[in-house]
């Protein structure tokens, strides 16, 4: 089967729902099937990026981990949302990854360029 | 053209699912294919048996049974997703023990593998969210 390009876009915050976790096990699927996976986060989806968060305290898993291995499973195009961060008063040394950030017209370049298109 | 459907939202919690059957109903209508229908997060609980919405209320989870029964639709349960939430077939529950399975008839457990590749093999992947 041929590859395809598959871009995951994450809009939540990372512990409110399960939805942040959901998204990061798709894209880490859709790797291991060998396709292109990239992730590209907005909204309050950023802050499932930010650095020494400890939700044990909560009684929940912290993503660090999982975002740490994604470029072992070679999804390394993380796009952050410029907007999103400057929002919310965040700049990427803040971030756990490494990060491109994209203004709404690159994002709306980036999502155009995909085959395949999954929300969280 | 043919899709799949990624369904997020609960019935009766979220119209998401409510919109995901409309927009399932209208694929078919307009004569295309629809290659799976993927329910995960919250969405697992369109495929509980145990539903039981009020007479006056749309039943979701009778309106998949019925659309898959006239379409032979591929309707499957995102498997960790529901062990969490408490909806399982009868396999599942002798495996972990439990006394009681609920998973609704025309639904099938099965793992994320399945939301890859019915992306891979549809030209179009419409998600209902959360």
């Amino acid at each position: 089967m041929s590859e395809l390009s598959f871009l995951i876009i994450n809009r939540r915050a990372p512990y409110a729902s399960n939805q942040a976790r959901e998204g990061l096990d798709a894209a880490l699927t859709a790797a291991v099937f060998e396709q292109s996976v990239s992730m590209l986060f907005l909204s309050d989806g950023v802050y499932q990026l930010l650095k020494e968060q400890q939700p044990a305290a909560i009684g929940q898993k912290t993503l660090s981990a999982n975002l740490q291995v994604l470029p072992m499973y070679d999804i390394d195009k993380l796009y952050v949302c410029a907007q999103a961060m400057a929002e919310r008063n965040l700049s990427t040394d803040q971030l756990v990854v490494p990060v491109e950030l994209l203004d709404k017209h690159a994002i709306n370049a980036l999502i155009k360029q995909q085959d395949r298109v999954l929300t969280f | 053209m043919i899709f799949s459907i990624v369904v997020q939202g609960a019935p009766h919690t979220q119209q998401s699912a409510e919109s995901a059957l409309r927009f399932a109903r209208a694929v078919l209508a307009q004569g295309h294919q629809i290659y799976r229908v993927f329910f995960s997060g919250d969405g697992i609980h369109n495929g509980s048996a145990l539903a039981t919405p009020q007479q006056d209320e749309s039943h979701v989870v009778a309106g998949w049974q019925a659309l898959a029964r006239d379409h032979q639709l591929d309707l499957v349960v995102c498997i960790a997703a529901a062990l969490r939430r408490g909806v399982m077939d009868a396999g599942e529950a002798k495996r972990h023990d439990k006394s009681q399975h609920n998973l609704a008839e025309g639904f099938t457990l099965s793992g994320l593998g399945q939301l890859t590749d019915a992306a891979l093999n549809s030209d179009r992947v419409i998600t209902f969210g959360s």
